[in-house]
């Protein structure tokens, strides 16, 4: 099968296979992206994020409901934690998504955190241009929120929406996370329960102390999700949000941001797998751990002598 | 190498719970797999088009009301029709002894029956993947 091609023709199985050949590092994974590339930057990419059970793989399905609603396509990357023990996952976001499967206009990917960390992002940010290429509208990035490589996907999108739940014990506690500075639109899941009113103000009183202001005052969005209650509105704030972001030139400020950050941890990479293939000709690196560990050299010389060398 | 066996279980038909589809997931995740569990009462169609869409290497169903025979041949004809080859498609739940060889001959490569320890399924897999 010619992945990129058929992908292109609008064959599922092919971009089901792309995604795979990424995630895997297939042989033929770079060729691949190396012609999807060009028909990229097209979908409005939304990162939905908070803290586990805030009810963001149901509100992902309203809103992906939503979309096709309005005649659009939509891709879905769902992101669940892998086990750093076993090394497996328990993918358990699609079981919300069940009405979708069988909608022709979506594509629903699982991918677990695989313990990586800068990996993570890269990976998911492939499966996104993936789904782009393919021809979807709206790509929804959905990941829970509490570590530095979940944030760093959400900020791979062009609209971050952070969810929240009232009544989890202490919340600011979602709040110091660090996801309340990436928020382009706070949604607040549950709305029906105790405390709601008591976190919308925290958030408000939050974003007023926010150092960093631009002209887009990220708005408070109550919805039920599991009752599709609230998901219009929600859309029209991203609408909202869109336009503020391509009018001050925002949009085009994170996404080569984007291209940098991604270009440069493209680097790092291979650097680094080169350099760990240099050292392992011959026992090298085995001989240098040595040296250290006897104090015969430091560290420090070490990688500054190997830098030299593979840099000469 | 990043590769990871990616598993779809899936429970087909009208069952009341999924306890047992619940435990294997758990021990396969365990067992280092990537397990994708989509819930009670799938129909066939939306078992295939999961096991697309995911890319899985195997697919584990779960029937305990007796649709067995219908069913799980079914999907094994849509994942083939799906261009899906490689899949290795097993299955559990209550399903007599003697309806297990058809099964087989339609295309499910095992059946493990209550009582079968979690480990045994697990070794299968290793196994037999593709």
């Amino acid at each position: 099968m010619n992945i990129a091609d058929e992908l292109l023709n609008g064959s599922r199985l092919a971009l089901s296979r792309a995604i795979t050949a990424v995630e895997n590092e297939h042989d033929d994974a770079v060729a691949i992206m190396q012609k999807l590339y060009a028909h990229t930057g097209n979908a409005h990419v939304i990162g939905i994020t908070g803290p586990p059970g805030a009810g963001k793989s149901t509100l992902t399905d309203k809103l992906a409901k939503e979309y096709r609603r309005q005649g659009k396509t939509v891709g879905i990357v769902a992101i669940d934690p892998t086990s750093p023990f076993s090394g497996g996952a328990i993918l358990g976001d699609r079981i919300r998504m069940n009405d979708l499967t069988l909608d022709p206009g979506v594509f629903i990917r699982s991918m677990g955190t695989r313990g990586s960390l800068g990996g993570l992002s890269q990976k998911t940010a492939e499966a996104v241009k993936i789904m782009d290429a393919a021809g979807k509208d709206i790509i929804l990035v959905e990941t829970v929120g509490v570590g530095q490589s979940e944030v760093d996907i959400v900020k791979t999108a062009d609209t971050i929406i952070v969810v929240l739940v009232p009544g989890l014990g202490d919340d600011i506690q979602a709040i110091k996370a660090g996801i309340l500075e990436i928020g382009d639109i706070f949604a607040i899941n549950k709305a029906d329960y105790d405390g709601v009113d008591r976190l919308n103000t925290e958030l408000e009183m939050m974003l007023d102390l926010n150092q960093v202001k631009t002209n887009w005052r990220p708005p408070i969005k109550r919805v039920i999700s599991h009752r599709g209650e609230g998901i219009t509105e929600l859309a029209d704030s991203i609408v909202q949000q869109a336009a503020y972001s391509k009018e001050s030139g925002q949009f085009t400020q994170r996404r080569t941001e984007r291209t940098k950050s991604e270009l440069l941890a493209m680097l790092d990479e291979q650097l680094g797998r080169h350099v760990r293939k240099v050292l392992s000709s011959g026992g090298k690196i085995d001989q240098l751990v040595t040296s250290v560990e006897k104090r015969e050299k430091n560290p420090y010389t070490v990688v500054s002598d190997v830098m030299e060398s593979i840099l000469r | 190498m990043e590769k990871r066996v990616r598993i779809l279980v899936a429970k087909p038909g009208l069952d009341g719970h999924d306890r047992g589809a619940k435990v294997v997931a758990r021990a396969l995740r365990d067992a280092g797999f990537e397990v994708i569990y989509t819930g009670l009462r799938q129909t066939p169609e939306q078992i295939a088009e999961a096991a697309l869409q995911e890319d899985v290497n195997v697919i584990a169903l779960s029937l305990l009301s007796g649709a067995h025979n219908h069913l799980f041949p079914r999907i094994v004809d849509l994942i083939r029709k799906s261009g899906m080859t490689d899949v290795l498609m097993i299955g559990g739940g209550v399903i007599p002894d003697s309806d297990i060889p058809s099964l087989k001959a339609a295309g499910i490569a095992e059946v493990f029956t209550p009582g079968t320890s979690t480990t045994t399924i697990i070794d299968y897999i290793h196994a037999n993947v593709k």
